[in-house]
């Protein structure tokens, strides 16, 4: 039987019936046409699939998407709403070159925010800790550890 | 995981919630954080016919705290929501530090304390220090209300004392007595992200230089996680000196029956168990002193 689930994605008010065995993922991608967010391992080791469920980051590939029914998702389009300008840790991702094939950019970019949001110039093993849960297998990390550095320093301004 | 169908229900109650356990009887799971559960759906390790969330039930959230009825972590309370409770870093900082190591930040704001324990992995990171401040889980049931030492529920690896239509509400840490020290330490090959390979928690308690109570309990070395009474008893009621504490460690050793697998050799955990042992009791009797 499907679900009645009432919900908001980057503010925007969803009102869907879905099949219970779906996850937020998968709704996120195949129905709302949000394909920012990423499907890795499914098993909540690589972030790639990291958004954030009122506020605070979770792996979109371990919730289902009844789970979500009265609760508010935020993913990366959410990031820069007007789909013009970009948030500031976008921008310093790109300035610092800590992109490089983009699969694990938008589930870096939420943890990376979800530490500022807490802490506006974290240390760099606060930093690399607040990623433990993000694979990113061109970096090598340093890129993306100075771009979130960076980018508390301009929030903060 | 979209080929694996399930029906899900989302009660609001506690009452709700074991009516619905009853009434779908087997192949009915119970979901706090749902961050282990949905991993075993996906590698088809679990088959569920039907899924209970504990979401909306608000009073699962809680965290409470007095010096008289100790701590109590409610079922859905997060494993980050305990990692950062002011009144859990104080009064049981390896509680909080337990909460802080398990896995990674996205998995720490969904899985629960409470699902760990339920989990009953013998490798999992809260269940020794737990066990040493001596816990005790909250059930409801089709009978009511009951209480069971933390002790007593773990039956095999992946088998907890459950009866159906049972679940864990909450869980209750009592306050240590003064001067008690704990400590958790944990080796595992890829830091907190993966499963412990040996997980060992210490309490003492200390009068003066003497031992008044010792605990030890050992994860991921048995087929659930155990204390070690036996080098507990070497320790009442003597001087914590650097022999006293290293005998007891190679007893504690040899009371756990670890296995070779994946994560480890039977051979290095056995010797890990001394050594984990003998940090964490000097480190419990450090944490003891700051009292």
């Amino acid at each position: 039987m499907k679900h009645h689930i009432r919900f908001k994605v980057n503010g925007d008010q969803y009102d869907l019936a879905v099949d219970p065995w779906r996850t937020l993922n998968d709704l996120l991608r195949e129905d709302l046409n949000l394909t920012g967010t990423k499907f890795g391992c499914g098993t909540g080791d690589c972030g790639a699939c990291t958004v954030m469920l009122d506020g605070k980051t979770i792996n979109s590939c371990l919730t289902l998407a009844v789970e979500v029914d009265r609760r508010e998702v935020t993913t990366v389009e959410g990031l820069a709403p007007s789909g013009e300008e970009l948030h500031p840790i976008q921008e310093t991702f790109i300035e610092k070159g800590a992109i490089q094939c983009g699969f694990c950019t938008p589930g870096m970019e939420m943890s990376g925010l979800f530490l500022l949001n807490g802490k506006k110039t974290p240390t760099e093993s606060e930093i690399r800790t607040a990623l433990s849960g993000n694979l990113c297998r061109c970096t090598g990390y340093n890129k993306i550890v100075d771009a979130i550095a960076e980018t508390g320093k301009k929030m903060k301004k | 995981m979209s080929k694996i169908q399930f029906e899900y229900f989302a009660p609001e109650t506690i009452e709700e919630t074991v009516a619905l356990l009853q009434a779908h009887g087997e192949g009915c799971h119970v979901m706090a954080g749902g961050t282990d559960l949905l991993v075993k759906i996906q590698h088809r390790v679990t088959h569920p016919k039907v899924l209970v969330g504990l979401g909306k039930i608000k009073e699962l959230k809680r965290i409470s705290f007095s010096l008289k009825s100790g701590l109590t972590i409610g079922a859905m309370a997060s494993l980050a929501d305990v990692a950062a409770h002011p009144k859990i870093k104080k009064h049981f900082p390896s509680v909080a530090h337990a909460a802080a190591s398990t896995a990674n930040v996205q998995v720490r704001n969904k899985g629960t304390v409470v699902g760990n324990i339920c989990n009953a992995s013998p490798s999992a990171d809260n269940i020794p220090t737990l066990l040493v401040l001596g816990s005790r889980v909250n059930i409801a049931g089709p009978d009511g209300e009951t209480r069971m030492p933390l002790a007593d529920f773990f039956l095999g690896p992946g088998i907890s004392a459950l009866k159906p239509g049972q679940f864990v509400t909450s869980l209750n840490v009592p306050v240590p007595e003064t001067h008690t020290g704990t400590a958790y330490l944990s080796l595992s090959q890829r830091g907190q992200l993966d499963c412990s390979a040996v997980g060992v928690a210490a309490m003492v308690v200390m009068d003066k230089n003497k031992c008044k109570d010792a605990r030890i309990a050992v994860g991921a070395c048995a087929p659930i996680p155990m204390r070690t009474t036996a080098a507990e008893k070497m320790l009442i009621g003597k001087p914590l000196t650097h022999k006293a504490i290293e005998a007891a460690a190679v007893r504690a050793s040899k009371e756990t029956k670890p296995i070779t697998d994946v994560r480890a050799s039977a051979a290095y955990r056995w010797k890990m168990v001394a050594v984990l042992t003998i940090r964490a009791l000097i480190e419990a009797q450090k944490n003891a002193r700051k009292q």
